[in-house]
């Protein structure tokens, strides 16, 4: 299991989406211009750990939903929004989220995402 | 029939302000046990799930599909369901057998089957259990901020506040929803002004929730609700792969979530399928578990007057909060809209969260006045957190929250406003005046606040979100606008997310900020000696509210000394003078201590018991009891030294007595224990019925009003008046013979 919080045992682990490493998120950087929003995310590296975190707690649907959101993270939020209202109830068809999931699968490589998506179209 | 005024008068209290009504189970007006209710059963195929509480899987819901997919751990199920719901029940309860064994177990367990076990238990053992079950080991709150008027100053000056308090989240939401930028950004400015050391959140439709986590605004997001039957849930308009995809892209950004389920709210929607509230609670939580949030906030929440409007049904919301931690999920247990018009039940229901400790014991403390809140009230406010903090040091339990002093409120207060007006006008915003900001930092609600331009402002959110401003741009207009420090916060805050480490279950932050989860802090309870304890520090922390004084400096003035001269002149010798009534003071009487319990100076007792007694053509005789700081023994020592064999006894702090010499001590003519009744004008009857007595004359005792508050209002000085009389005792010392002179009051120099 990972050294828990991350931030604090392993910071050198961690890495933003952009490649800046942790210790590199200053003030001085942020008021430079060097680090803007679309640094300060997540990477699928790091939910990937804090999955197998969960997972060492014995928490396996948390572990679960961290992988899901590792494929997300580079998936845009308009798809994400998307997808989401394709989701709620009576509006997509059934083929419109077979579609969805396949885009999600075939273009983010977002195999889990994708079976959830399956699995809601029954 | 006459009607009885007993009955009226109770007719009339708050309690019976609230609904009360009997059980009608078809329609799920009902905690536990309705006849729909399905028995727990299970049926497991090639590691498949084909039977379900009773339903094959042909005939399974949404919910049923979406629980036995994803949150029955199959290889648990078989053991798990075969064991008996009691012996679960005793589990729970037995600190021999630690949290993890119970989660085990209980991930297994069918939503029948787990209501079952959770009725097994009367509430003290749902307490128990809760204590045992809760994710976290440290217990903390959450404060909800809102004002009707949104005014951001008032907003971001709260959120310092509620931080400053010690609440570890900060929940705000909107009147309009297109306010939803200005108030996320206040309550994240407020947040990390102080101490920063809260997520923050802006509960708003879904969309806009996650627009508001991207751009940075929030930290975190709460209002994933889910319903216990597919109707319901559909009228929320989502399902349960909806929510679970919703959790996904949270997370993706860093964002921690926390679903909403509880009681009630499918019987309200007309969709409860005629089954049992905490049966279709469990449904609930099964779904949450499923869809991998690592939390939820329950306990009826929004509908907590329906459940408490049946029989069991603060017990039934109590074992919905048990099933959650048994779930394994973070807890932030309701207690945030109004329960009652009872201020006695509202505060016993509080107790079943705050005694045992949850994640959160309120998912939402009113922390402004119930009129600004825009959840629908909160179970407690602003004015009640003195009682809050006050419980906390009663029964040294941890509520998460923290005393505070009026003097460093009020500057956090000022800087979170300040910061807020500074960063409107770095992003060109519609501007916040300094008389808003004065406004904001001593207002009572924003009632107390100067009017904003509603369109201006509303104008402006919109341009807000269409230039597309993130927390980066927030973090750099505080720095050039000097708020540096508050800058460095958020952006540690908002580094954290690179991290994911607040995505782990009952996630929160200290200062630093370090997460502190069910991970690094996960609850080990196992009986005495173990889980989370008070450390000596934190209780320190809790006992010291602003009221609690020095019991040293009580009643230490030396006020109205220089008004009253008693001198010493030696021995008292027994009296001869039949017309003479003996006044006899305690050993700090004008000495140590100068005025009595109520504050009467001891110049205007002494002054006015003297001329009631020269009233009556008797003459007053001063003498100091030294051997002794009791009243009656005070009184009976002057009686032996008086001539006409009575006298008065008086103790510093206004006790008095008439006492005769022939009377056993603790005998009197009269006695005035409540020394905080006795006026000026009583201590004169006094005098005057002493006289009277002497004189052998028909005596009307001296009236004294009954104040049954008198003891509660003022035991604790009475006991350290009488401490420090008792301090001045000398064993053995015969009466001292007392000179009186009153001096004038000296004239306050003039410039």
């Amino acid at each position: 299991m990972p050294d828990y919080p991350l931030a604090e045992k392993a910071p050198g682990r961690l890495k933003t989406p952009t490649g800046l490493a942790f210790q590199d998120i200053t003030l001085e950087a942020v008021l430079a211009g060097d680090v803007e929003m679309r640094d300060l995310r997540v990477t699928a590296e790091a939910l990937e750990l804090q999955a197998q975190v969960a997972d060492g707690a014995g928490r396996p649907q948390l572990a679960e939903n961290l992988r899901r959101a590792a494929e997300l993270v580079d998936v845009p939020e308009d798809r994400i929004l998307e997808v989401y209202k394709a989701l709620r109830p009576g509006r997509g068809s059934r083929q419109a989220l077979f579609e969805l999931a396949d885009d999600l699968e075939n273009r983010w490589q977002a195999r889990r995402c994708a079976a959830l998506v399956r699995e809601a179209a029954g | 029939m006459s009607p009885s005024l007993r009955f009226q008068a109770r007719a009339n209290r708050e309690i019976n302000r609230d609904s009360f009504i009997q059980e009608w189970p078809e329609t799920g007006l009902i905690l536990f046990n309705s006849p729909a209710d399905p028995k727990p059963q299970i049926k497991i195929q090639d590691g498949r799930i084909v039977e379900l509480d009773g339903k094959p899987e042909s005939e399974f819901d949404l919910l049923d599909r979406f629980i036995a997919r994803r949150a029955i751990d199959v290889t648990a199920a078989e053991r798990a369901m075969a064991t008996d719901s009691l012996a679960i029940a005793r589990m729970l309860v037995d600190i021999a057998v630690p949290r993890a064994s119970v989660v085990r177990v209980v991930s297994g367990l069918t939503p029948a089957k787990i209501v079952e076990v959770v009725d097994c238990l009367n509430v003290v053992e749902m307490m128990m259990a809760l204590q045992k079950m809760r994710a976290r080991r440290t217990p903390s709150n959450q404060a909800h901020v809102t004002n009707k008027r949104e005014n951001p100053a008032l907003l971001a000056a709260d959120a310092a506040e509620a931080v400053e308090r010690g609440f570890s989240e900060l929940e705000t939401t909107v009147g309009v929803a297109r306010y939803a930028p200005f108030n996320a950004m206040a309550i994240l400015i407020g947040s990390q002004t102080g101490r920063g050391s809260a997520l923050t959140q802006c509960a708003v439709e879904e969309a806009m929730g996650l627009r508001l986590a991207f751009l940075g605004l929030t930290t975190y997001a709460e209002t994933l609700s889910v319903y216990g039957t597919e109707k319901a849930f559909h009228d929320g308009d989502d399902t349960p792969w909806s929510k679970a995809f919703l959790a996904s892209a949270y997370a993706s950004r860093g964002v921690k979530v926390r679903f909403t389920s509880g009681t009630g709210s499918e019987a309200l929607m007309g969709h409860s399928e005629g089954k049992s509230m905490v049966y279709l609670e469990a449904r609930c939580l099964l779904a949450i578990k499923g869809a991998g949030s690592q939390g939820v906030q329950n306990g009826s929440i929004s509908c907590i007057a329906l459940p408490e409007s049946l029989p069991g049904g603060v017990r039934g919301v109590l074992a919905e909060n048990l099933i959650a931690a048994m779930l394994d999920l973070e807890l932030a247990s309701g207690n945030d809209a109004m329960a009652s018009h009872s201020q006695i039940r509202k505060a016993a229901k509080l107790m079943l969260q705050f005694l045992p400790g949850t994640d959160f014991i309120f998912s939402g403390y009113s922390s402004m006045p119930r009129e600004d809140n825009l959840f629908g009230g909160g179970n407690f406010d602003a004015e009640d957190l003195d009682d809050y903090d006050v419980l906390q040091r009663d029964m040294l339990v941890d509520g998460g929250l923290r005393p505070v002093r009026e003097a460093e409120v009020l500057a956090v207060r000022r800087r979170a406003a300040q910061a807020t007006q500074a960063v409107f006008r770095e992003l060109e915003l519609p501007p916040i005046t300094d008389a808003e900001v004065e406004a904001a930092v001593v207002a009572r609600s924003s009632s107390d606040m100067p009017e904003r331009d509603v369109v201006a402002d509303l104008e402006g959110a919109a341009a807000y979100l269409e230039r597309g401003f993130t927390g980066i741009d927030i973090i750099r207009a505080l720095a050039r606008r000097g708020f540096r420090d508050i800058a460095e916060k958020i952006l540690a805050v908002q580094k954290l997310r690179i991290s994911g480490d607040y995505l782990q279950t009952s996630a929160v932050l200290l200062p630093g900020p370090r997460v502190l989860s069910a991970v690094n802090d996960a609850n080990d309870y196992q009986g005495p000696g173990t889980g989370y304890r008070l450390d000596s520090q934190r209780a320190a922390e809790i006992s010291d509210i602003t009221q609690a004084l020095d019991p040293r400096l009580v009643g230490r003035t030396d006020e109205g000394a220089d008004l009253l001269e008693l001198e010493d002149t030696g021995p008292a010798s027994a009296g001869t003078d039949a017309g003479e009534i003996v006044i006899a003071v305690g050993p700090a009487f004008g000495c140590a201590l100068h005025a009595t319990l109520l504050g009467l100076p001891h110049r205007g007792v002494l002054a006015a018991l003297i001329e009631g007694i020269r009233r009556e053509g008797m003459r007053p005789r001063v003498v100091r009891i030294r051997a002794t700081s009791d009243c009656g023994f005070i009184g009976h020592a002057g009686a032996r030294l008086s001539g006409s064999g009575v006298a008065i006894g008086i103790q510093s702090k206004g006790t008095t007595v008439i006492h005769r010499r022939d009377l056993e001590p603790l005998d009197n003519l009269e006695l005035f224990p409540q020394a905080p009744n006795l006026t000026l004008e009583s201590y004169g009857v006094v005098g005057r019925n002493a006289a009277k007595y002497a004189k052998g004359e028909p005596v009307l005792p001296v009236p004294v009003q009954i104040d049954n508050m008198a003891r509660l209002k003022y035991i604790v000085k009475t006991t350290i008046l009488h401490l420090r009389e008792t301090e001045q005792v000398v064993a053995d010392e015969p009466p001292r013979e007392i000179a009186v002179r009153f001096p004038a009051p000296k004239e306050t120099a003039h410039a």
